[in-house]
């Protein structure tokens, strides 16, 4: 069975127990045991509709549900007016379910827990693996998610960029643990993008793809980082990369430029060259300015310090830097490579280790001691 | 089982045999190092005795209550902390011994020259649920 494909149902499927009538804290839970009875089921027995059948589950699990609880006439009033499984859903449907799973009412971490059950149709047990926290934490934080926005009306227009920035959060840390979450926020995201007209929509997808692309190259077989300029890119996956770069041309085109359509378009110069060697670097730049304006994000500059020192030398990259706040995260590791650049190995080797013991995650860290490392080993050569 | 954590601390243990910085190493000294630790792990886990393994950021905030109304006050970091732990690792297994075992395995991680640290893990029983049958 395609888990990938009865997932897809599960917002479809919510939102007619919604439009029927159903309060979607109580459909959500419905929707989710229809899913695991259609893992359970399927195998032997597929349905001819797989979107009737879950539809038809969910909403018995539903009243159900709502018999044992005390809203007795309440289930009595929608028993009364029960509809035949329903017409499809509308992509607007699907739309809602994300602007309701991103509200501005929740915090970042349960908008994501919320998105990915909801939305993504993943159980709570794969969501608390993914993001390694025990199952019960998991259910605690959904459950309060969805009492957060128990009184946001169903058909509230909401705001496509936030729930651009939690599917960008999902992506972001999406390499670790069973669960692919990148591959789940692309599936999302593409899910998105078709359901509404807005660029920025696609410039996130294809962020998302151009990265995602470079995936096998970014790590070694013994699970270190590997930088971009050291990456094989014989391994980047190019269908990736195409598909990725079409859809960014054509949302450029629409010329409403916004953050995730200008980060895609340095990531699609990246991908687009052939050696490290021959990154154009000016063109990355001029993408880093615009984005500085767009967003005027202090880590924007810091990534901006480093395109400074490859279009225009250390020396005018380490000037860029200067004017920055040194606390930022990764202020000291972008200090050391452009030092490096500049021929100084003495204090680059010293603000790798610095930065390592700075570095947020271990892979980063064991990365950033091995270049101080390697600039020591050769100065005491 | 007994739950056993095993704690690695940037400062405030004797003194490792092995004891050279890890940005005096090689960087091939570094791999082998973080690949020994994947490869403890990994055992653990298929012996059925891992249960987490974490690192921890060097830097930290004391932090304490500051009355009703208030916000908390916070402290630090302290650059001069005599104990700073640097990570750690718990272990299920059955006996004490079976954890000193493990604890003297990880404090074989190789570090400068591809020679063991023998870095001193500090080792500590979790305290356990009260026993339902006590006599």
């Amino acid at each position: 069975m395609d888990e990938a494909l009865l997932r897809s149902l599960t917002p479809g499927v919510l939102a007619i127990l919604v439009r029927r009538g159903a309060d979607f804290a109580a459909a959500e839970d419905a929707v989710q045991d229809a899913l695991l009875q259609a893992v359970r089921v399927w195998p032997a027995d597929p349905p001819r509709d797989a979107k009737g059948w879950l539809v038809t589950v969910a909403w018995h699990r539903f009243l159900d549900a709502t018999r044992a609880d005390t809203a007795r006439r309440r289930r009595e009033d929608l028993v009364d007016e029960e509809r035949a499984p329903g017409p499809a859903p509308s992509v607007d449907d699907t739309l809602q379910l994300y602007f309701l799973c991103a509200h501005p009412s929740l915090t970042p971490a349960s908008a994501v827990a919320l998105t990915l059950r909801a939305v993504g149709g993943l159980t709570t047990r794969q969501i608390a693996q993914a993001y390694l926290v025990p199952e019960a934490t998991m259910a605690q934080r959904i459950s309060r998610a969805k009492r957060t926005v128990s009184d946001v009306r169903f058909d509230q227009p909401g705001d496509v960029a936030t729930v651009l920035r939690v599917l960008y959060l999902v992506f972001n840390e999406g390499y670790s643990g069973d669960i692919d979450l990148a591959a789940e926020a692309i599936r999302l995201t593409r899910q998105l993008a078709a359901a509404v007209d807005h660029p920025e929509a696609a410039g996130l997808l294809a962020l998302m793809l151009l990265h995602h692309a470079r995936r096998a190259a970014r790590t070694a077989p013994d699970g270190s980082l590997v930088p971009l300029a050291e990456q094989d890119r014989g391994r980047w996956d190019t269908v990736t990369i195409a598909e990725g770069v079409r859809i960014l041309q054509a949302a450029l085109a629409r010329d409403r430029l916004g953050e995730f359509q200008a980060q895609a378009a340095i990531a699609a110069l990246h991908a687009d060259a052939p050696t490290a060697e021959e990154t154009d670097w000016v063109q990355i730049l001029e993408w880093y300015d615009e984005l500085t304006r767009l967003t005027d994000s202090p880590v924007v500059r810091l990534n901006r310090a480093v395109a400074v020192g490859e279009a225009d030398g250390p020396r005018a990259g380490l000037a860029a830097l200067a004017v920055l706040d040194p606390s930022l995260p990764r202020h000291t590791a972008v200090a050391a490579y452009l030092h490096e650049r500049d021929g100084d190995l003495a204090t680059a080797a010293r603000l790798y280790a610095e930065a390592a013991h700075k570095a947020p995650n271990l892979p980063e860290r064991d990365h950033l001691m091995r270049q101080a490392a390697r600039l020591n080993a050769r100065r005491h050569r | 089982m007994a739950k056993y954590l095993l704690l690695k601390h940037y400062r405030g243990a004797p003194a490792a045999v092995n004891d050279v910085p890890m940005e005096k190493w090689t960087p091939e000294e570094i791999s082998a190092h973080v690949q020994y630790m994947r490869d403890f792990a990994t055992r653990l886990e298929g012996t059925g005795e891992f249960v987490d393994g974490q690192a921890l950021a060097p830097g930290g905030t004391f932090v304490r209550y500051d009355g009703e109304g208030r916000p908390p006050v916070t402290d630090g970091p302290f650059a001069e902390t005599k104990d700073l732990i640097a990570g750690w690792m718990v272990i299920d297994v059955d006996t004490y011994e079976r954890a000193v075992e493990l604890a003297g395995e990880l404090s074989a991680a190789p570090g400068a020259g591809g020679e063991p640290i023998h870095e001193w893990l500090e080792l500590r029983p979790f305290l356990t649920e009260p026993p339902t049958v006590t006599e």
